[in-house]
């Protein structure tokens, strides 16, 4: 039995230059049974940041992930509360989940 | 009785008689200030206090503006002014204090001549100086609230620290394209400072300033503005509303969402339990391993004989018709702007990826041209492109790839005076 995990990502800050500046994606997520173990039971977030580099990101890589996390500088907030508070990568995303990447900017 | 106790004493005593005799308004103050007075949360109280306060604005640009301009008018006691840079005439659309007669002088002195036109009841104090580790303890520790209104990492950080080891709230804002960022940091043992939200500096190359990505003049008017409501209302004992929390500005979607952030980290270096960064601060550019400074970002990618001066390019390919492809690597929306002629725009991020080598394939082929130049705006990106091209187009032979040395910028100040330099 399959089933999907429904969340929304947001892009600000420039994140939104390495996605083809789209700035609100809706992603469904496969949910495996865990039978043939082609997908994660669960969603983490450090999984969520594979899948958006894997599948979703179309420039510039290192601005995105650094030695197998987020960039330092950028800012993850799960229904706007900082993903530190969370459990940074390990976090288990829920359905209807508002996942936003932000860069912090230094302009002024 | 020790003698530190009778100066500690004495020096209490003549507190209070500087606190009596400010403590008082004056006619015309009170005429002045009066649509603020009439605020029950503001009051005669609230008033008075910002008058014995002082506030330290550190960059006297975007933010700094518009946070001077509200603090002076609202009656701040006592205003430092730091900035080491000059008024340049691409900061007017933003940096409203500076005029056109000013261009080319002091950012600081050119700040506190427009608020002394405004209130000239105001100390301003300026600091027309680098901000580093040796000064910035020193003249953070004279003043009561900070306010972080420059444009780069290493300095975000060295303030972050001073403030901290000072023991001041920070009050933090950032602006770029149509989007603003605002929070305080290190305001009470709970909230976390700049190095507990980002303990690692971010990588060279990574961040983006006004100057490179653009900025509309009132994003930063705004999260300026906020930022002088924030200090008015920490001077007044009104609780802030962006301690531990952080302002999310999309200028461009219209919204503003308020973020929860984590707490004062225990480990921080700065703030934490054990902190290995005291009053004498560290090494900011070595930290961040960029400059504080923008004239100093040039990036060592390529190897000097892989470069060419403008007046190289000019005399020994353009003057005698040296056949040759230059392209311009700046983004499309800077290439519009203006470019040479006989240049072709590709930006860099589309070098680095595959359809950009196909197309400079495809080019170089078309033309028949044995020689490839790229040229972008200070010739940082244009040495990542002919980096990145000779290292993935290796399957065309005897090909000289070269970057043009300090882009367009050089070209409109060493060759071309009527190129426009944005």
């Amino acid at each position: 039995m399959s089933n999907h995990l429904n969340i929304i990502v947001e892009f600000k800050g420039g994140m939104e230059l390495l996605f083809d500046n789209v700035t609100k994606k809706e992603l469904s997520l496969p949910v495996n049974s865990g039978e043939d173990g082609s997908a994660p039971v669960e969603w983490t977030i450090k999984d969520l940041i594979n899948h958006l580099k894997e599948k979703h990101l179309k420039e510039r890589p290192e601005l995105f992930v650094n030695d197998d996390s987020i960039r330092p500088g950028v800012l993850i907030l799960v229904n706007d509360v900082d993903w530190e508070i969370l459990g940074e990568n390990e976090y288990k995303l829920a359905d209807g989940d508002k996942v936003l990447f932000i860069s912090t900017l230094h302009g002024g | 009785m020790s003698i530190d106790y009778w100066i500690e004493k004495s020096l209490i005593l003549y507190r209070s008689i500087i606190f009596e005799i400010m403590s008082d308004l004056t006619k015309e103050e009170i005429s002045r200030y009066s649509r603020q007075l009439l605020l029950p949360e503001i009051g005669k109280e609230g008033q008075v206090k910002l008058k014995s306060a002082s506030v330290l604005i550190v960059g006297c640009g975007g933010l700094g503006c518009p946070c001077a301009v509200h603090l002076a008018a609202s009656g701040i006691g006592k205003i430092g002014l730091v900035d080491h840079d000059k008024v340049e005439l691409s900061n007017l659309h933003r940096q409203f204090l500076h005029t056109e007669s000013r261009v080319g002088t002091s950012k600081a002195n050119s700040i506190k001549e427009s608020l002394n036109q405004l209130n000239s009841d105001v100390d301003y104090v300026v600091y027309d100086t680098k901000f580093n580790k040796t000064n910035a303890v020193d003249i953070i520790k004279e003043y009561d609230v900070i306010v972080d209104a420059t444009d780069n990492a290493p300095t975000r950080y060295l303030i972050n620290d001073a403030s901290v080891v000072s023991g001041k709230p920070l009050v933090s804002g950032a602006a770029l394209r149509f989007e603003g960022q605002l929070t305080i940091y290190h305001y009470n043992k709970e909230t976390p400072c700049y190095r507990c939200l980002f303990p690692k500096p971010p990588v060279p190359g990574t961040v983006t300033n006004c100057s490179d990505g653009g900025v509309l003049g009132v994003i930063p008017g705004i999260i300026g503005s906020l930022q002088a409501l924030e200090v008015i209302k920490i001077i007044t004992g009104l609780e802030p509303s962006y301690a531990g929390k952080m302002l999310l500005f999309d200028g461009l979607a219209g919204s503003f969402r308020t973020v929860t952030i984590r707490g004062r980290s225990k480990d921080c270096a700065v703030c934490g339990d054990s902190p290995s960064i005291g009053h004498q601060l560290v090494d900011y550019e070595a930290f961040c391993g960029t400059p504080m400074c923008e004239e100093n970002k040039s990036l060592k990618i390529l190897a000097p004989e892989e470069r060419l001066t403008c007046s190289e390019y000019k005399e020994s390919v353009v003057d005698k018709d040296v056949p040759h492809l230059l392209i311009d690597v700046r983004p499309a929306v800077q290439a519009s702007v203006f470019k040479l002629n006989h240049a072709y725009n590709i930006p860099l991020s589309k070098i680095t990826n595959n359809d950009g080598m196909n197309n400079l394939k495809e080019m170089i082929e078309d033309k028949k041209v044995n020689k490839v130049y790229f040229i972008c705006r200070r010739g940082n990106a244009s040495q990542k492109a002919c980096r990145f091209t000779k290292e993935n187009l290796t399957d065309i032979d005897n090909i000289e790839f070269k970057d043009i040395i300090g882009g367009m910028t050089s070209w409109a100040k060493e060759i071309d005076t009527e190129t426009p330099i944005f």
